[in-house]
């Protein structure tokens, strides 16, 4: 059989597809059990994977939960994305050495082996496709971002399931991706007839797809795996309306923004878990000698005082000022810079706030009335 | 997408200090030359990423004359770790250079009109370019005005050449201080106060004026020349925010929708006229 893009097939387990991408020369990353959550770490095994879990999640409340015994991908999204891997936390831009007449620059890039992100969901599909925006912006091109995006395969993960914090349904990012990926997976009925329905995306993903053994999906597979991103889709709480950029413009003395900034410990939590916050600082660093330096560009967050800083005093020194900023760029400005909305409806910002504050619920609330 | 033909744009040129001019107590001008390749072409208002070696990089604008792009020109003021590092340097030093980024002044396109440029402290320094490419072509505008305002006869930034543009160049020139000391003969007041003055019997709605100096100084400056009648459409300000990388990657510049790296330094006032009357954007 020799499977083509936008065609559909059938597979047993997820298992051989790992095997095979190991095989072929990919690095394999993909979720794991770590810390009580799951994590985008490598892969080894396709028992590394979290089978038989699942999540649950609130405002302020993350726990992995035992799912489906069986179940390959009942849990959603944790606290980490893709991003670390694309747009790491620390990474060394360049070095340098004194010299006898100033100094001579290193700039050697770090490796990045060709690597297959195995178990992408849809919102964050649309995360990184957020991220190639900003870091290709039609000025610039961020060379070390765009070679290892280049070097990225994407075997996405169609969600069957939503936890409530999600609301990418309503951010057009989800349960289900049409594109994006070059090779999607489904998972169908662990509890009975289990298999999962492959989706081909790309002339990369067929070839891989052509080492596994396939069957042709049915009517009734697609029929089920549609079932599946619906179910997921219905069982969303949680949204943000389609006009909500433009309905946040000129709000900036809304009164809302002081009482979200009573509850804000301005920790920078939700600009860490958030999968296209893109914001970064730079650091010096300097052996003892001083004849060797470093610059090291680091994630950074608008929810510092210091992000801000110019000479005489930061610009956003209220805290409302900082959340206004973070809220007001992901939801409203994103869409001026770049066309479209930085958020992805992943719900890692509203799970992962100490003190459960819920984007969705600040962002209504300001677009709502004229303060 | 293949970008192995491209350079990263994080990456410094190699530049060497060919002069220093002491300017001020804290306050230095230095001349730059390349050393990793030939001299880039720059427009008035832009700005470089300067780095001092093993302490980091600062945003500063270009204060030369677009006209002689071999001489990089630069003025800081010591007022942080790298602005400290790079008013040290000497002749002979090496430093690294990134740029030119930003917009600039649209000098060229307000030709036939009365150029006003007005500057505080030293906002002074991103206006020299303008200054001196408006001066060039002097005969093709109708004036060429520069209202200069410094907190103290100490703090007045281009001494000499300021006197220059007045006497020699064709230029109006007016300066004044917050603060008078011993021995000014000048006027006093900031420079609001003066523009009514140097507009004097000019047709307001002919001037495009050009604003540099603190945030507080360019608000109430555009305030008053609108009211004065000079359009919204014909002032420009230059906006200085925290940059790490002058690409728009940093995020760290933003103002409301613009990154002040790549859509800015240099506003039309009539696009951010309102963001400019609001405290922490």
């Amino acid at each position: 059989m020799s499977a083509a893009p936008g065609e559909a097939y059938v597979i047993s387990s997820p298992a051989p597809l790992i095997e095979a991408l190991a095989a072929a020369g990919w690095r394999v990353i993909g979720p794991r059990e770590s810390d009580g959550t799951i994590s985008y770490e490598e892969l080894w095994d396709p028992d590394d994977l979290p089978r038989g879990r699942s999540d649950d999640q609130e405002a302020g409340h993350y726990r992995l939960t035992d799912g489906r015994p069986d179940s390959w991908f009942d849990y959603v999204v944790g606290p980490q994305s893709w991003k670390k891997w694309l747009f790491p936390a620390r990474r060394k831009l360049w070095s340098a050495e004194k010299t006898a007449d100033g100094f001579q620059i290193d700039d050697r890039a770090e490796e990045y082996p060709k690597t297959a992100f195995f178990g992408v969901r849809p919102c964050e599909i649309a995360a990184i496709e957020r991220q190639d925006a900003v870091f290709d912006n039609g000025d610039f091109t961020d060379t070390d971002y765009t070679r290892r995006r280049a070097a990225t395969l994407i075997v996405a993960v169609q969600c069957a399931r939503s936890a409530a914090t999600c609301f990418c349904a309503s951010m057009n990012t989800g349960p289900h991706a049409d594109e994006g990926f070059d090779l999607a997976l489904t998972e169908l009925d662990p509890e009975g007839n289990h298999r999962f329905l492959l989706q081909i995306g790309s002339a990369d993903g067929a070839a891989l797809a052509d080492t596994l053994p396939l069957r042709d999906a049915t009517e009734d597979d697609k029929a089920a795996a549609r079932l599946a991103a619906s179910s997921a889709a219905a069982q969303q709480t949680r949204r943000l309306p389609a006009d909500i950029a433009p309905r946040l413009k000129g709000k900036e003395n809304h009164p809302g923004w002081q009482d979200v900034a009573e509850k804000c410990l301005h920790c920078a939590n939700c600009t860490l878990a958030c999968p296209t916050c893109f914001c970064s600082d730079v650091e010096d660093t300097n052996d003892l000698t001083g004849d060797n330096t470093e610059r090291w560009r680091v994630w950074d967050s608008c929810f510092s005082v210091d992000f801000s800083y110019i000479h005489g005093g930061a610009v956003r020194q209220d805290p409302a000022a900082r959340y206004r900023q973070w809220l007001t760029h992901k939801l409203s400005t994103w869409h001026d810079q770049f066309g479209s909305s930085g958020c992805v409806g992943c719900g890692r910002c509203i799970a992962w706030c100490p003190v459960g504050i819920d984007i969705t619920e600040e962002a209504i609330s300001i677009a709502r009335d004229d303060g | 997408m293949d970008v192995s033909n491209i350079q990263d744009p994080m990456l410094p040129r190699r530049y060497r200090v060919a002069e220093v001019w002491e300017e001020l107590d804290d306050v230095a001008t230095m001349s730059l030359l390349p050393i990793d390749g030939p001299p880039r072409p720059f427009k008035a208002g832009q700005f470089n990423m300067l780095y001092a070696y093993g302490v980091g990089e600062a945003a500063i604008s270009i204060s030369g004359d677009p006209a002689v792009p071999e001489r990089l020109i630069h003025t800081t003021r010591n007022v942080g770790k790298v602005s400290a590092a790079l008013t040290r340097l000497r002749a002979g030093d090496m430093l690294g250079v990134r740029g030119p980024f930003g917009s600039d002044w649209p000098v060229e396109e307000q030709k036939g009109r009365h150029m006003l440029f007005i500057a505080g402290g030293l906002g002074l320094a991103p206006l020299r370019g303008a200054i001196c490419q408006a001066l060039a072509d002097r005969l093709d505008y109708e004036e060429v005005s520069l209202l200069f305002g410094a907190r103290s006869p100490n703090d007045l930034l281009y001494r000499s050449q300021v006197a220059e543009w007045g006497a020699f160049s064709g230029a109006n020139v007016e300066v004044t201080v917050d603060t008078a000391a011993r021995g000014w003969t000048g006027h006093v007041g900031v420079v609001t106060t003066r523009l009514e003055r140097i507009l004097n019997g000019q047709d307001h709605a002919n001037v495009s004026a050009f604003i540099c100096g603190p945030e507080i100084m360019m608000r109430f400056t555009a305030q008053d020349l609108v009211e004065l009648g000079v359009p919204t459409d014909k002032i420009w300000v230059s906006m200085e925010r925290n940059m790490k990388c002058a690409l728009g990657f940093c995020g760290h510049c933003q103002w409301g929708p613009d990154f002040v790296c790549k859509d800015g330094p240099v506003f039309r006032y009539d696009q951010i006229g309102r963001r400019l009357a609001m405290r922490e954007i």
